[in-house]
């Protein structure tokens, strides 16, 4: 049992480092192509339903309709970016492409990979969400200098959003049970979680469930720093995130070992 | 550094109710290169991801370069190279950049890894191909660059699986030919294989396989002089039983496996008189290998 955590858990504290680097070395070569890739989405509801839909609904929680979207199209990008790269890049690098059984004869265990995509994947999400957020502000949807706060939150949004993916992309046999999770879990947490509208438009039970969501949390903190308003409940919010940070990292990795190295 | 770079003892692994490896015992010296003989299915590759540590054996002990297994796999690890069954490259990356990234997973520095790529891409015969992508490269460089990785830590133990399959046969004696240096450095040696020829021409030692269970071991010479100890003599084209009446008193033994019959005869020219008159046969007579070897033993061919 003592080795399987060990293969399972972080070798150390750096070790992680040499994945991110390897991804980074990838991207970086197709860096362009993949920064539209993930800016192009977020931007189009942004600006599609802001401006579109802003006309109809007209001012939304005391701003106008874009602003408020804003707040939760960068909280969504972050939430997409990460777990797009978890889902389709780290399950290509698991499974077809056997990069992490390169990795696995190395000084690395298990535990390093995944911390290591982990982090990747987090990167791509702050690229993404920072990506849309500097956007609005340049458009005036975002105050200045409020709006720095929102950085971290962005980070540990896709962190946590990673984490949760790592999850299915060690579950998943195959790349089609992928859109399960986008479809019943992804799409309804963004009309669950304030993105495109306030929570309290939703029945008191969705309500309650909202409560529970990551990008609920994610957006209940990034949405204030844009609008330049105080927020509440921050240790609540980022305590929400860490754990769905951290709890699914080590449920992964425990499923990694199996899958990998049974 | 120990004598034994591995030691398997009484391992046994099963998948579901499936018997992958069955009570296998064997001892690999430093220096030497060894070889695990089977067909598909035999349990090379598990035995292989087990010396690893990147499998856990239900029952039996493993020790690699004095370090138990796998329990302290990642200490054996650093002083292993690998070469996969199946090429784990980063295609997107050039073959300068494969060896940068897999130096950093042992921890090396940029300076560290930049120092030993000379001598790497001139020991895998890819000078000339340093800043090229590894999508662009034949089969046979693909598997060079993987030895030239699996070396990057300056490994004394190589586990190799299948390290040839697939390649067409220039590529597969270059890459044999690589390999003879290694164990002219001093490194140790176990691959996996499934060619007679491989085995018969790299192994110190080997050790067949048939359904996880190692049913002979020595040294390829020794085994075919023991098992087999004559001439043999390939026929086809006829009814195999009833040749074999035909030449029964000549042979010390008659395997038939599929259309082919093998005649292992003391005193070879008796048999082809027998067979002389008869039309339409082939009949091939050589020395005996290792797939006679596996044929004794298992009643089968390899493939």
């Amino acid at each position: 049992m003592g080795e399987d955590c060990a293969a399972a858990l972080p070798a150390n504290a750096w070790n992680w480092i040499a994945v991110w680097r390897r991804n980074y070395l990838a991207w970086k070569k197709v860096a362009l192509a993949s920064l539209l890739g993930n800016l192009a989405d977020p931007m189009i509801y942004l600006f599609g339903l802001g401006f579109g839909l802003g006309m109809v609904v007209g001012r939304v929680d005391g701003t106008s309709y874009v602003a408020f979207l804003a707040g939760g199209m960068v909280a969504t990008s972050a939430m997409t970016a990460a777990t797009f790269e978890t889902i389709y890049a780290a399950f290509a690098r698991m499974h077809a492409q056997r990069t992490w059984e390169a990795i696995l004869y190395t000084k690395l265990t298990l535990g390093d990979i995944v911390l290591g995509e982990l982090a990747w994947a987090a990167t791509k999400a702050f690229l993404a969400g920072t990506g849309i957020m500097i956007v609005a502000a340049i458009l005036g949807y975002a105050a200045w200098p409020s709006i720095l706060y929102a950085l971290p939150v962005i980070a540990l949004t896709g962190f946590a959003f990673a984490s949760l993916a790592m999850i299915v992309t060690a579950l998943a046999p195959s790349y089609d049970y992928f859109v399960f999770y986008q479809t019943l879990v992804l799409t309804p947490m963004l009309f669950l979680s304030g993105a495109v509208f306030p929570i309290d438009q939703l029945p008191g039970t969705f309500q309650e469930a909202a409560r529970l969501l990551p990008l609920a949390h994610a957006i209940d903190l990034i949405r204030p720093a844009m609008l330049g308003r105080p927020a509440g409940s921050i240790g609540l919010h980022i305590g929400a995130l860490c754990i769905y940070a951290v709890l699914p990292f080590f449920l992964s990795a425990a499923l990694f070992r199996r899958r990998l190295m049974s | 550094m120990s004598k034994v770079a591995i030691d398997l003892t009484s391992v046994s692994k099963a998948y579901d109710d499936r018997i992958v490896v069955d009570g296998l015992s064997f001892n690999v010296a430093a220096g030497e290169c060894f070889g695990l003989l089977g067909p598909n299915g035999a349990g090379k590759s598990t035995i292989a991801r087990m010396v690893l540590g990147m499998t856990s054996p239900d029952a039996g002990k493993i020790t690699v370069l004095g370090v138990p297994v796998p329990e302290r796999a990642r200490l054996a690890r650093e002083r292993i190279g690998v070469v996969p069954q199946f090429d784990n490259l980063d295609l997107e990356f050039t073959v300068r950049e494969n060896l940068l990234v897999f130096g950093r997973y042992f921890g090396m520095s940029a300076r560290e890894v930049e120092a030993v790529i000379p001598s790497l891409l001139e020991f895998a015969r890819l000078e000339s191909k340093a800043h090229a992508r590894v999508s662009e490269l034949s089969g046979g460089m693909k598997r060079r660059l993987t030895l030239a990785r699996a070396l990057i830590n300056d490994p004394q133990l190589l586990v190799m699986d299948e390290p040839t399959t697939g390649l067409d046969p220039h590529a597969r004696h270059l890459i044999w030919e690589r390999l003879r240096s290694l164990l002219a450095r001093g490194k140790t040696i176990i691959l996996t294989t499934h060619f007679m020829e491989e085995a018969e021409r790299l192994c110190d030692r080997l050790c067949v396989l048939e359904r996880g269970r190692n049913i002979a071991e020595g040294r390829p010479h020794a085994l075919i002089d023991e098992l087999i100890g004559c001439e043999v003599i390939e026929i086809y084209g006829g009814d195999p039983h009833e040749l074999q009446s035909l030449i029964r008193p000549y042979a010390h033994r008659i395997e038939v496996s599929g259309e082919t019959l093998f005649c292992y005869a003391p005193d070879p020219e008796q048999v082809r008189v027998r067979l002389r008159e008869r039309a339409g046969l082939r009949v091939l007579q050589r020395p005996p290998n290792l797939e006679d070897v596996f044929l004794r033993l298992t009643g089968r061919e390899m493939e």
